[in-house]
């Protein structure tokens, strides 16, 4: 045991030696945390709409004030052919056009059923669902005033029987970026566990510093837990690092224990420090080493489910995340941080990144070799 | 005399290349023994395999009493290793090297202050001893490496072409090290391409094409082979005279 703590020693003084590490350790979270957790939003802000009023009516004029009485609607001028709007949709300066045909207000006012047209740039399908709920919500609401004005006799009969009421739950001021926070605290945790072991490690390997070790009596387990123990305590010290930084500018709660959330962090850690391991292993040369790295990273990242729901993948992706820390970690880390889940509701997520880590490291100690076969 | 290293046709081939051709040889306690050979004549990996970081195809080999194939593990607590890439941490200050060599080959503090404290003096670096390993100059970073591949006292220790790349006054001051160290009874096993080395040799192997061609001390040899110098020996052995 004392052979490890000297090579832990060891280590500590050469992460804080180096040049590229400490803005790694703590200039990066500060980054990720601040940038990527206001920028990797799905909130709609704001729908730029090129209008086509053909008909400039009274009703149509109402039709357009209540789009722009919307929050995200916004109206930046209006078109009188459909061509210059729809032009307008092809060069991406709008993404929605809104045509409203002559004749509408004639046609509402003898009760033929007036249509208007809404054409959207749905090259981004999930924002393009968004503008659709939007402007349905804003058509809907013009149509139940128009039922229960335009023929008050029949407002008692037009009025909707059963009103839908909303309240978000959990997140009850839709702050995306609350629910992004976790996801982002995973990736960073990963980044610090998984690609500066791999990296560190390849280093001591293309240095020959390796070599010298393996003619000592440095056991390959000695080597291993010197080299983890040190990231995973810089990977726990990010993870509080960040849920106090979360805390202080974005009010990101931990509703559930705060134990929990680092029982599951030191548990991934294991796992993500262990594939870390691995890669080293396999690879001769840092280059090589990063590529491997970022490759999973990114595979996993965008499997995860941090910025797209996993529910909504396909069946064969959803299997894939069965192996995918991040997916594990991510819906730990929300449930626990803004459900305020117990242990009984992630114990399951718990035990398997348990055995996963356990498989891990087990492999990637076996395949270590002080020997070469030759 | 006692021998610390026994080789009996110790034979290592990689794929249909053979590197060690049945070798044969051995070291007693406390002896300078040289092997000696051109790039590529099999030195490192004869070297590599009795440090315990390769393992042989055949052959029986015992360093230190104890059997490369078995006891690897405990042969290197007594052996000291010296590569040819230079091996101490760059980002490490002199006395952070020895601090962590001194503690993996499990040296107590008490004994690892007093090391440093004799290094210092030995090799008069005290006044830098808190500089990084990387910005001292090539001769310095080797005569550490060697001590600290010393300092746990080792039976043994393989130095693989140390002197490569160092001027001749660095590669003297180095050798009078290794004199120092044979005296103190620790038996020290180098390889070189330099011939003139040879000569400090107490007993040296020739090698060529992965065989051993020539054992013997370096008098014995140059009045067998007729020749001035070892490196006329080689040249004879190397390239036999025709017809």
């Amino acid at each position: 045991m004392r052979i490890v703590w000297f090579i832990v020693e060891k280590e500590f003084r050469q992460i804080f030696r180096n040049r590229m590490m400490l803005p790694f350790i703590f200039l990066m979270p500060i980054f990720l945390l601040v940038v990527l957790v206001n920028a990797a939003t799905l909130d709609l802000r704001r729908i730029d709409v090129a209008l086509v009023d053909n008909d400039l009516s009274q009703t149509s004029l109402r039709l357009t004030g209540k789009f722009e009485a919307s929050d995200i609607f916004y109206i930046p001028r209006a078109y009188t052919s459909l061509e210059d709007a729809f032009d307008r949709l092809q060069e991406g300066s709008v993404d929605m056009v809104l045509n409203i045909p002559a004749g509408f207000e004639r046609k509402i006012l003898r009760e033929e059923g007036a249509q208007v047209q809404i054409l959207i740039d749905a090259i981004n399908a999930l924002s393009a669902g968004l503008i659709n709920y939007h402007s349905q919500a804003v058509v809907a609401d013009m149509n139940r005033e128009l039922l229960t004005g335009v023929t008050p006799e029949s407002a008692g009969a037009g009025a909707p029987a059963i009103e839908v009421s909303h309240r978000q739950w959990y997140n009850p001021e839709m702050d995306y970026r609350i629910f992004m926070y976790p996801g982002i605290l995973v990736i960073l945790v990963t980044i610090v566990g998984m690609f500066l072991t791999a990296v560190n490690i390849v280093r001591e390997k293309e240095a020959g510093t390796i070599e010298q070790l393996n003619v000592t009596p440095v056991r390959k387990y000695h080597f291993i837990m010197g080299k983890l123990i040190p990231f995973w305590i810089i990977g726990m010290f990010e993870i509080a690092f960040g849920l106090l930084f979360g805390a202080l500018l974005y009010n990101v709660p931990v509703e559930g224990s705060l134990f929990l959330v680092f029982l599951s962090g030191a548990v991934f850690l294991f796992l993500v420090l262990g594939l870390g391991l691995f890669l080293s292993i396999i690879s001769t040369r840092q280059q090589q080493v990063m590529f491997l790295t970022w490759f999973f990273m990114l595979v996993f990242i965008l499997m995860s489910g941090i910025f797209t729901p996993v529910e909504s993948m396909p069946g064969w992706a959803q299997q894939v995340n069965v192996i995918n820390p991040f997916a594990y970690l991510i819906r730990v880390f929300r449930m626990i941080m803004l459900k305020g889940a117990e242990l009984a509701e992630v114990q399951g997520d718990l035990i398997s990144m348990a055995i996963f880590a356990f498989i891990v490291l087990t492999s990637a100690t076996l395949l270590y070799r002080k020997t070469a076969a030759g | 005399m006692e021998k610390v290293i026994e080789a009996v046709d110790m034979t290592k081939k990689f794929g249909s290349f053979v590197a060690n051709d049945s070798l044969t040889f051995n070291v007693g306690r406390g002896e300078i023994f040289g092997l000696l050979g051109a790039n590529g004549a099999g030195k490192t990996t004869a070297i590599r395999i009795m440090c315990g970081l390769l393992r042989p195809t055949s052959g029986k080999i015992t360093v230190a009493g104890m059997n490369v194939y078995r006891q690897a593990e405990r042969i290197k607590r007594r052996i000291g290793y010296m590569s040819q890439s230079f091996s101490l941490y760059e980002d490490l200050t002199i006395l952070e090297n020895i601090r962590f060599y001194g503690g993996i080959y499990g040296l107590p503090e008490r004994v690892i202050r007093r090391k440093s404290q004799e290094l210092a003096e030995k090799l008069d670096f005290w006044r830098i001893r808190n500089s990084l390993i990387g910005s001292l100059p090539p001769g310095w970073k080797q005569k550490l490496s060697f001590s600290i591949a010393v300092m746990h006292r080792p039976d043994i220790v393989f130095l693989d072409e140390p002197t490569s790349g160092v001027d001749p006054d660095t590669r003297r001051q180095f050798w009078d090290l290794i004199y120092e160290t044979a005296a103190e009874g620790i038996t020290v096993f180098v390889t070189t391409h330099y011939m003139d080395e040879a000569e400090y040799c107490e007993r040296v192997c020739i090698m060529a094409d992965g065989r051993i061609e020539a054992t013997g001390s370096p008098a014995d040899l140059k009045e067998l082979y007729g020749a001035g110098s070892i490196d006329d020996v080689f040249v004879k052995i190397a390239r036999p005279p025709r017809g």
